[in-house]
């Protein structure tokens, strides 16, 4: 807490640290968004949302392992992610469309166990990181630096998300997802596939934390059992932002970005997970609470 | 056919009395066997006969594991009277976590209250391992047991097989009473019971209590068999025992007695085969076990039993006046 | 005479909806009176708030000349008022018997309430309640088992379980067998009359509230629109444009 006085002492650090905090932030509304199209189109709240990101970073690992800028590792991990959630969704989550939420909470965990477990084997504990090597920007006579990967990132992360905005407003497929989201009966009386939607909804989710996982690598650090704190993110941002609000959920991303951000410094980094999934704790009281006001329309 | 089931119940018991001098080697085993179904049969008390799917139950027998390290260490006493006010101190601050938590956390439905509780195990994990006091990262020990290693086994063993005896019995006499019907009744449709007049939350809160209670003298027994506390992999450990916690009481039959009771032993002597013969592979088919029968088969053993012989293995409550054959 | 149940200017309004604006109602001991109006008229939400189930934005709600707008649900329950739900529910997975057992009034508070053991008068009591409603013969099967219409007297038996003082009873009739209506009201007449419940029915049809109720309150789009004797409400101009301009 004596870093609190530093803070007030040294505004550009304030700065920094805001800094840091919205653009890791800006990255954490992908899964944050991919988890709100599963939640509000399936039902289901997908718990392996962070082990999707985990993977995805491996993938842009190993594509930069292979002598590629790692930078090409995101359409590379998207693309492998998104067969590989068809798949998931083909031999689990087709199962669980229909039941009880709790059940894909538990069915989903399960999964999450497998891959970081398989992720483990495959891969060994290690801390990885893969560097881009984009160098520095240094603002207010170099008292502030800033990696100009994050900057890159945050700009890919921005056209992924204008591009999904586009993609599920007028396409096709995307109309019928909003469809299904809104009405999955009436969706089949107009003839729409609800079971494909439903795959492609998931497939896409998966795509697009691959993709953040690929960002993720080259900003940070991935390592198997890192999933979980991208799953608890996306979700307190869900749950802070609500379904299908977009400019919610980019507040939430990097105000949680932010938030996390000064929490480590304060706290000292080896408390930022335990910040995380105390904040989770704290925002779900407050979330009951608020509800509570304004109780459920009984029949 | 009560006959039968009074037979079975007298053989397990001479078994499970004798099991340590019938196979010796195993006696560890055993008392992990015993533990195991202490954890299913708490976490069914609030998961299967309420309805509220807890990931975070750990965290009472993490509690319970440090708090009676803590007190072997600041208190010079002798080992097994170390132990039990250990297992006192751990008792006490678990039931009042329980309280304390429950009273903000119990409030919370569903899918909510599920991923609420897997941060909250997560969170304590994570504190601990940053808290000096404790040892943080690198742990705490427990005092070494003043004899045999085989001593130590049985005197473990024993340990364990009466504290789930005691779990089973006080939570047979609670499902036999008011307390089984409000627990279902909350299960089935909270808004209903809290219309009714059940005052639904002080159900909900002394049921977790009382699973915080034997989950903290089990952590603190578990700590001192260990030796060793580590936060996430002996305390706190989710991934493990707070997982299993769960797939053992589904697999078994949440929402019956004897479900969870069954599915430990079945689940462990399962992991105790996975360890030998899949050599690293078995947390990763652990994971594939969780999602088979989450999603293939829900119903537990009990509860397949049940739809395939509803006479025989169907909803039986103690109290004489909801059994069937028993009203005339 | 002093009413059992008095609103008074009771409002609650859901962002912009204004479910009740400023309703008026009493009802006396040992009455049946009836709540009637198109749907969406906002009953339902009156009997939500008389439940507890949301705050009120305005007025007051005394029970047995006590205010009771602040308490929660099951406070308000343990003072006397169960209410039934349009949609009914019960205990699914868990039998008729083990329905009706809970459902018992417990004198014990605290703990020695929550550990209590299940009273035979109890038991007994919930197999004539059973009986009374005609479900003696499936008081062992699953409730969410019964039929829809079963469910619906289930509920009723439950709420009869519970010694309630006022009863408030959201569309008994509806998707009941029209050929076991008339036992409905006859049950409903004679928990009344021998069980000393006061009644304060919802219903659609209107042959049977007009049958069954003292007095009618009718409500539309949140307002109380007329109240009276069935044959004044029924003849009420308002009523009627209100129900031909509903439908
Ligand atoms: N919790 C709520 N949130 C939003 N709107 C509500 C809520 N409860 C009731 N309403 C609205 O209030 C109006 C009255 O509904 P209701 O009381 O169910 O009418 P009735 O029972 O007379 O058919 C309806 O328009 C309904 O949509
Ligand atoms: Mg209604």
């Amino acid at each position: 807490m004596d870093n609190l006085l530093v803070l007030w002492q040294a505004p550009t650090l304030t700065l920094q640290l805001l800094i840091d905090g919205v653009l890791v932030g800006a990255i954490y509304c992908l899964p944050a968004y991919g988890m709100a199209l599963v939640w509000g189109v399936m039902k289901i709240i997908n718990v392996a949302q962070g082990d999707f990101v985990m993977l995805g970073g491996y993938v842009a690992l190993y594509v930069s392992y292979a002598g590629i800028h790692p930078m090409f590792g995101v359409p590379v991990a998207a693309a492998v992610l998104f067969v590989f959630g068809w798949i998931v969704y083909q031999l689990v989550i087709r199962h669980i469309v229909d039941r009880d939420l709790f059940v894909s909470v538990l069915a989903t965990f399960g999964i999450s166990i497998v891959l970081q477990q398989l992720a483990n084997q495959l891969f060994s504990a290690n801390v990885e990181t893969a560097e881009a090597n984009l160098g520095s920007t240094y603002l207010f006579g170099s008292t502030i630096v800033v990696g100009n990967i994050k900057l890159v990132a945050v700009a890919i992360a921005l056209v992924l998300a204008v591009v999904l905005f586009l993609f599920l407003k007028h396409s096709r497929l995307g109309q019928a997802i909003r469809a299904t989201a809104q009405n999955p009966r009436a969706a089949r009386i107009l003839g729409i596939e609800t079971s494909q939607v439903f795959a492609m909804t998931y497939a896409l989710n998966a795509a697009i934390c691959g993709a953040a996982g690929a960002l993720v690598v080259q900003i940070w650090i991935i390592h198997p059992y890192i999933g979980l704190t991208y799953t608890i993110r996306a979700f307190m941002i869900v749950v802070v932002a609500g379904l299908g609000n977009i400019a919610g959920v980019v507040l939430a991303g990097l105000g949680l970005g932010a938030a996390e951000q000064f929490a480590s410094f304060l706290l000292g980094a080896e408390y930022q997970a335990a910040f995380v999934f105390s904040l989770l704790v704290v925002i779900l009281l407050w979330r009951s609470q608020m509800l509570a006001r304004r109780r459920l329309y009984l029949k | 056919m009560r006959a039968l089931g009074f037979a079975a119940v007298a053989v397990g018991a001479i078994l499970a009395l004798a099991a340590p001098f019938l196979l010796p080697n195993y006696v560890a085993q055993f008392a992990i066997l015993w533990m195991m179904v202490l954890l299913a049969l708490t976490w069914d008390l609030i998961g299967g006969q309420m309805g509220y799917n807890s990931f975070g139950n750990i965290v009472f027998f993490g509690i319970g594991c440090y708090a009676a390290a803590v007190v072997q260490r600041s208190l010079d006493v002798e080992y097994f009277a170390g132990l039990a006010l250990g297992g006192i101190a751990g008792l006490v601050l678990a039931v009042a976590a329980a309280l304390v938590l429950g009273s903000g956390i119990l409030r919370l439905r569903g899918q909510y209250f599920a991923i609420c509780t897997l941060g909250l195990g997560v969170a304590a994990g994570e504190l601990a391992s940053g808290w000096d006091f404790i040892g943080a990262g690198g742990g705490m020990t427990a005092p070494v047991y003043p004899g045999s290693p085989r001593g130590a086994g049985v005197f473990f063993y024993y340990l364990f097989l009466v504290l789930a005896v005691v779990c089973f019995l006080t939570l047979r006499a609670l499902y036999a009473r008011r307390f089984g019907l409000v627990a279902n009744a909350i299960r089935d449709d909270e808004d209903k019971a809290e219309a009714m007049g059940l005052p639904t939350t002080q159900y909900k809160v002394a049921a977790w209590m009382i699973a915080a209670a034997f989950l903290s003298l089990a952590g603190a027994a578990y700590g001192h068999l260990q030796g060793f506390i580590d936060p996430r992999d002996i305390a706190f450990s989710g991934e493990t025992l707070g997982v299993w916690m769960v797939l053992m009481a589904i697999l078994g039959g949440s929402g019956t007695l004897w479900g969870p009771v069954v599915g430990a032993i079945v689940f462990d002597v399962t992991q105790e085969v996975f360890w030998t013969y899949l050599l690293g592979w078995q947390r990763v088919a652990l994971g594939v076990l969780i999602v088979v029968i989450v999603v293939f088969f829900p119903q537990g053993i009990i509860g397949f039993l049940a739809e395939r012989w509803p006479e025989r293995f169907g909803s039986r409550r103690v109290s004489s006046l909801l059994v069937p054959d028993k009203v005339s | 005479m002093n009413p059992l149940l008095e609103l008074d200017g009771v409002s609650k309004s859901f962002g912009g909806v204004r479910a009740n604006t400023a309703i008026d109602l009493a009802v006396g001991e040992g009455e049946i009176v009836g709540l009637i109006g198109p749907n969406g008229s906002g009953k339902t939400t009156l009997f939500n708030s008389i439940a507890g189930h949301h705050p009120i934005d305005a007025g007051s709600i005394r029970f047995a000349g006590q205010e009771i707008s602040r308490l929660r649900v099951p406070q308000i329950a343990r003072r006397g008022i169960i209410r039934t739900f349009q949609q009914t529910r019960v205990y699914r997975r868990m039998t008729c018997m083990q329905n009706m057992v809970v459902s018992a009034p417990v004198a014990a508070q605290g703990i020695a309430g929550m550990l209590g053991r299940i009273a035979r008068e109890d038991g007994e009591r919930a197999q004539a309640l059973l009986d009374f409603v005609g479900l003696a013969a499936l008081r062992h099967s699953q409730a969410g088992d019964l039929s829809f219409g079963q469910q619906r007297l289930l509920e009723f038996a439950m709420a009869l379980m519970r010694r309630p003082r006022l009863l408030l009873l959201d569309e008994p009739t509806a998707g009941i067998n029209p050929t076991l209506i008339n036992g409905v009201i006859d049950r409903l007449r004679r928990a009344n009359a021998e069980l000393q419940v006061t009644l304060l029915v919802i219903e659609h049809n209107m042959r049977v509230i007009m049958n069954l109720a003292q007095r009618l309150y009718c409500m539309s789009h949140g307002e109380m629109l007329a109240a009276g004797t069935p044959g004044e409400v029924r003849n009420d101009p308002r009523v009627l444009a209100a129900y031909l301009g509903g439908s």
